[in-house]
């Protein structure tokens, strides 16, 4: 056994893990895909056609265009953007502000704030949802996507917070110092050189709570009831209960549901992997 | 000495300033509401029977809900779901993690790959699986038939037992990725020379896995384990969409348990105490968590 034969060896169980790695990640997404432009009747032959014979975009384009009741799921992902794009952005107005003094002030009580902060991220949503439900029942604000912004929110700020201050801490205070003696304000330094230089963080924390927004399920479930403020995922979940039947229908909404993080991830891997690590290893 | 002390005085007022807008949104969108979760855990409120009032019934809701097998079955499985898909995506977690770190053709594009389970929605994870273990039609099914290993289709998702396991490949599919990506981290901070001086001793693979990579990895280990222990804690998407706390209960884990009491059944009160000593447990293990860091730091 000598020792090229050993690396031999060695490669050639590197490469059976990785393709077979690769075929575990690959093909339960793959066949949703192939469910959605297959034809039902193939997708309920047994034996099973794996490959379709006439594949089709057909639902996509009755999902997309059509003005029949799948136009309904239109209407729904455009209330996904909306929550998303709103809570995206009241994080980043709130978040970054409070991250800043985390970061860089004095005052007494920072840690206590910060411990609390974290507490309210991890709370299990289950623990509010009631009283919120009646809340906003009294208000008649159920079943309205502004409702499902407030709470989007007010979950995702400590979150957006606490990674925002990792970025923060990484800028050094000289430059900071060098932009005060230059006659920068506090806010002056944050808008001029903190931003500008924490960026990439800034944006992979926007797209966290983003993507976070978007996928959420519970809260959007026991908050909205129709499709005027109902989100994408509680549309899914309802084509996987009432449209059991219509796999094919079920599968084209899973993909479209998937497809805007999926870009996102994609596009955007190199902050999404950095934020994921210094998001976890640092609290 | 004075002008400093106002100085820093002004600054404290300065950081409540910016911190105010978020405290005061967090505040009335959760901590008043989880202080009114607990006053309503205090009474019966059933919304099937309103004649009968709101009823104060002090800690009640409580002693009934820990006296009863339900919930301790329930709590029993979420321990179940919990352990057995935590052990699996440390596990494969740490396979995936060692062979990335390995160089090979075509490394780059398996760790972007990895992203595609993370990023894929829970719901959309879920009705996949669903779909996939469908009895009738399912992917799986088709797949153990052609290849030989089974000789009819079984009905995955409505036997007790492949059920929860069912629900448990859906998670571990999902999560696995994200734990190889934390603990590829880890190991990337391990320098090589530890490996190579390893090798010149004449230390064995295994002797190398366990007395170097495991000791160094152990705090992104735990760092993991309350991580996953936190979201397992709270599964709730993957079940609703799966099996609906089904097939007999099988997979009626405690947050399910929670959410058909207080919004199924609509018995607010005692769904609220449910929720609180939800809360409570998670509240505990996020104080391990904070813990696991602090020291993780000290390292």
């Amino acid at each position: 056994m000598g020792i090229k034969r050993q690396k031999k060896v060695r490669s050639l169980i590197i490469g059976i893990f990785a393709v077979l790695l690769t075929l575990v990640l690959i093909a339960p997404p793959l066949w949703l895909f192939i469910s959605s432009i297959a034809d039902l009747q193939e997708l309920l032959r047994v034996p099973l056609r794996w490959i379709p014979e006439r594949p089709s975009l057909e639902r996509y384009v009755k999902i997309l265009f059509s003005q029949g009741p799948e136009s309904e799921f239109r209407r729904i992902m455009w209330n996904s953007f909306f929550v998303a794009l709103f809570v995206t952005m009241i994080c980043v107005a709130l978040g970054s502000l409070a991250a800043y003094a985390f970061s860089r002030l004095r005052f007494p009580g920072k840690e206590k704030i910060l411990f609390v902060l974290l507490f309210s991220y991890m709370l299990p949503p289950i623990a509010v949802i009631i009283p919120l439900y009646q809340i906003f029942s009294r208000y008649r604000m159920l079943d309205t996507r502004q409702a499902l912004i407030l709470v989007y929110s007010a979950i995702l700020v400590p979150f957006v917070i606490w990674l925002m201050r990792t970025y923060f801490d990484t800028i050094p205070r000289d430059l900071e110092d060098a932009a005060k003696i230059d006659g920068c304000s506090h806010l002056g330094t944050l808008f001029r050189v903190i931003f500008p230089l924490s960026l990439p963080g800034i944006v992979a924390t926007l797209l966290f709570a983003f993507l976070m927004s978007w996928e959420e399920f519970f809260i959007a479930l026991i908050l909205t009831s129709t499709p005027q403020a109902k989100t994408v995922p509680v549309a899914i979940a309802e084509f996987s209960g009432r449209h059991s039947i219509d796999f094919g229908m079920m599968s084209t909404g899973g993909i479209l549901a998937a497809l805007p993080p999926i870009l996102i991830a994609f596009l955007f891997q190199r902050y999404i992997i950095g934020g994921l690590l210094s998001g976890a290893v640092k609290g | 000495m004075r002008s400093s002390r106002s100085f820093r005085r002004k600054e404290a007022y300065f950081a409540w300033l910016l911190i105010l807008p978020a405290f005061v949104f967090i505040g009335i969108i959760i901590f008043y509401p989880m202080a009114l979760s607990f006053y309503m855990s205090l009474f019966q409120i059933d919304l099937t029977r309103r004649a009968m009032g709101t009823p104060f019934v002090g800690l009640r809701n409580y002693l009934e809900i820990l006296k009863s097998s339900y919930f301790w079955e329930s709590m029993g499985r979420t321990a179940y779901f919990t352990v057995v898909s935590i052990a699996l995506e440390m596990v494969a977690g740490f396979l995936i993690a060692l062979l990335l770190n390995e160089k090979f053709r075509g490394r780059g594009m398996l760790r972007s790959l990895l992203l595609l389970p993370w990023a894929l929605p829970i719901t959309v994870d879920a009705i996949m699986w669903k779909w996939i273990f469908n009895a009738n039609y399912g992917a799986f099914n088709a797949l153990l038939t052609q290849i030989g290993i089974l000789d009819s289709y079984r009905p995955w998702l409505t036997n007790p037992w492949s059920a929860m396991h069912c629900v448990i490949i859906a998670d571990v599919w999902k999560v696995t990725p994200l734990v190889a990506l934390l603990l590829l981290a880890g190991l990337q901070t391990i320098p090589r020379e530890l490996y190579e001086a390893a090798v010149v001793d004449g230390a064995t693979w295994r002797s190398y896995l366990f007395r170097i990579l495991i000791p160094l990895l152990t705090p992104t280990f735990l760092v993991v384990l309350v991580l996953r222990t936190l979201d397992a804690f709270r599964v709730f998407d993957i079940i609703y969409i799966m099996t609906q706390g089904g097939p007999a209960n099988a997979t009626k884990v405690i947050s399910f348990l929670t959410y058909q009491e207080a919004f199924k059944f609509l018995h607010f009160g005692r769904g609220a105490a449910l929720a609180y000593i939800i809360t409570l447990v998670v509240a505990l293990l996020a104080l391990m968590y904070t813990r696991t860091m602090r020291r993780q730091i000290e390292y």
